[in-house]
């Protein structure tokens, strides 16, 4: 895999930030876009732009074609049997957003538990907890051991027959922690419930198989993976998606529709309501392309190395504390000395770096680590060490800057 | 003006000053009004406490977490608002404001002090709510509507 190359693909880093060249540490947030994508989406809007399955003229032909195709793509991505079982919504928070409604009001109906963790980002988190209000149902948490990974002892303690959805974050937005899918998949299936799966931050950074994984659902966004923002996707068992009840209605999605009764299309159309994301669809398609040609096995072995490059020269800082398990996906959550992160977040973007800081959607998990907020930086397959080294320069210099200040 | 010198007039001495050794930190137990206001999108929080007899802040202390802008900008808030009639405190709130967004500003009625040094903020905008989070609480702890709806009340 050659980064260098790589990078040529990506107009963004053609410019300078504040004097300096960007090192983009923020793709956890979301990803910059390549050459072969942008122009996928321009090439629809100039080309070919019409609504889909109308059918009749040659123009709304094409685009059918490109929104099926990608959806055809998406499915050979993350292996999934069938393409009725790729659902294309708005992003990874409308996704789980669809399930909870639909699929958690229906079994959650005369109560019972939705087991979730700490650590998912609020998107995986305020959908199970505004459902257990409505419903009345038990909303119970997994604990986290003190590195941050998942207690599997506390697991198979609360997921129980009472148990109706496991739903859990692949990966970690803020400690990198990678989960045990298939382990939760078994245990809620021995239990009779479904495992629902926030795969936001591992989509983009590893090779994912749905049937291997034995999730019921799987929610992703595009514009993590090099796609434009606005579209994503919810995998669902066909099984499952067909006992489902659509959450929006209206164009698209019906098949008859007579004064006081309707019916719905077959799937996965009955939960595309509206015109769909086409243009979005389009640029994933070709996002996907664009990653499968240089290999996620590749993406994931670069991120490693970064990863723990990154680990080893952070260490060196005196005063840091990186939160998370030493076994990670590509990102670095931590704090220096007593600076807020905010504060250097703006000091590394004085330099052209680009980090988040904040608490990253994810305020239990703060609390959990005991902290209000945190500075994070992410990688992808265009970071380089180099990006790292500058990383810690931009750190020491921050240090310096507010050193005289936090020691008198 | 240059990066660097846009983040010496962001952190300048007397803001760093400020936030390492904050005034009026603290809380008042008795008759005061009480004001939880935090910044959802980075989780800066402050809790302000005044106390206001005959038409004045009479006093004004803060507790919170922050990143020094916030800090530091409490600490400015509640001495320059000490002492002043509710209508000054909000008419300066509106000066203050208007600095931030790097607007004209007549302070001439002010005594601004240390105020005039959080104007290289204005140069910063994902910093600007960090700076007017304390001000909004005051505006609310005196019974104003807040229009920012980023900044969320406990």
């Amino acid at each position: 895999m050659n980064v260098q190359e790589i990078r040529q693909q990506f107009p963004i880093f053609d410019q300078e930030v504040n004097g300096h060249p960007l090192v983009y540490l923020d793709s956890a947030a979301t990803s910059h876009k390549p050459v072969p994508v942008i122009e996928k989406v321009n090439d629809y809007y100039r080309r070919y732009n019409s609504n889909v399955h109308r059918g009749v003229h040659t123009l709304g032909n094409y685009a059918t074609e490109g929104y099926e195709g990608a959806r055809a793509k998406v499915r050979q991505f993350i292996h999934a049997r069938s393409t009725k079982e790729i659902v294309f919504t708005r992003g990874t928070t409308s996704a789980l957003n669809l399930v909870a409604h639909s699929y958690g009001q229906q079994v959650c109906a005369e109560g019972g538990e939705i087991v979730i963790t700490p650590m998912e980002h609020h998107s995986n988190l305020i959908p199970w907890q505004q459902l257990a209000k409505r419903t009345g149902a038990t909303l119970k948490y997994i604990d986290l051991k003190d590195d941050g990974t998942l207690d599997m002892d506390d697991a198979r303690r609360k997921i129980t027959p009472e148990t109706k959805i496991v739903s859990v974050v692949h990966v970690s937005n803020v400690l990198g922690t990678v989960n045990p899918i298939k382990e939760l998949a078994r245990l809620a299936h021995n239990n009779g419930a479904v495992l629902v799966v926030d795969g936001a931050q591992s989509t983009p950074h590893m090779a994912i198989d749905v049937q291997d994984l034995d999730c019921d659902f799987f929610a992703f966004s595009g514009h993590k993976m090099c796609a434009p923002t606005g579209i994503g996707v919810l995998y669902g068992k066909k099984e499952l998606l067909e006992q489902m009840e659509p959450m929006e209605f209206g164009g698209e999605m019906i098949d008859t529709v007579e004064l006081h009764e309707s019916t719905w299309k077959e799937l996965p159309y009955k939960f595309e309501g509206g015109t769909p994301i086409i243009a979005g669809a389009i640029g994933l398609g070709a996002a996907i392309d664009f990653l499968n040609e240089i290999g996620l096995e590749a993406i994931a072995e670069h991120e490693r190395r970064l990863v723990q490059y990154a680990l080893e020269r952070l260490n060196e800082i005196e005063g840091l504390n990186v939160y998370g398990p030493q076994e990670r996906s590509g990102l670095v959550t931590f704090n220096v000395d007593d600076i807020h992160p905010h504060d250097v977040a703006t000091v590394l973007d004085s330099e052209g770096i680009a980090v988040r800081a904040g608490h990253h959607c994810a305020q239990p998990l703060m609390r959990w680590l005991d902290v209000t907020a945190t500075a994070r930086a992410s990688f992808y397959l265009y970071n380089t060490e180099e990006d790292i080294d500058k990383l810690v320069d931009g750190l020491v210099k921050t240090k310096e800057f507010f050193g005289h200040v936090i020691e008198g | 003006m240059s990066s660097k010198a846009n983040l010496d007039q962001l952190y300048r001495q007397v803001i760093m000053d400020h936030y390492k050794n904050p005034r009026n930190r603290g809380e008042i137990r008795n008759g005061a009004v009480a004001v939880n206001m935090n910044n959802p999108s980075c989780g800066d929080r402050i809790q302000l406490h005044m106390v206001v007899k005959d038409g004045k802040i009479d006093q004004a202390k803060f507790i919170g977490e922050g990143c020094s802008i916030s800090l530091a900008s409490a600490s400015m808030m509640t001495d320059a608002v000490k002492g002043l009639p509710i209508e000054d405190a909000l008419e300066l709130s509106t000066i203050f404001s208007n600095m931030m967004l790097g607007e004209a500003y007549n302070g001439d009625k002010f005594d601004l002090g240390d105020i005039e040094a959080l104007q290289g903020v204005s140069k910063f905008p994902a910093r600007i709510k960090c700076a007017t989070l304390a001000w909004k609480a005051m505006e609310r702890g005196l019974g104003q509507e807040i229009d920012d709806e980023d900044l969320v009340e406990d």
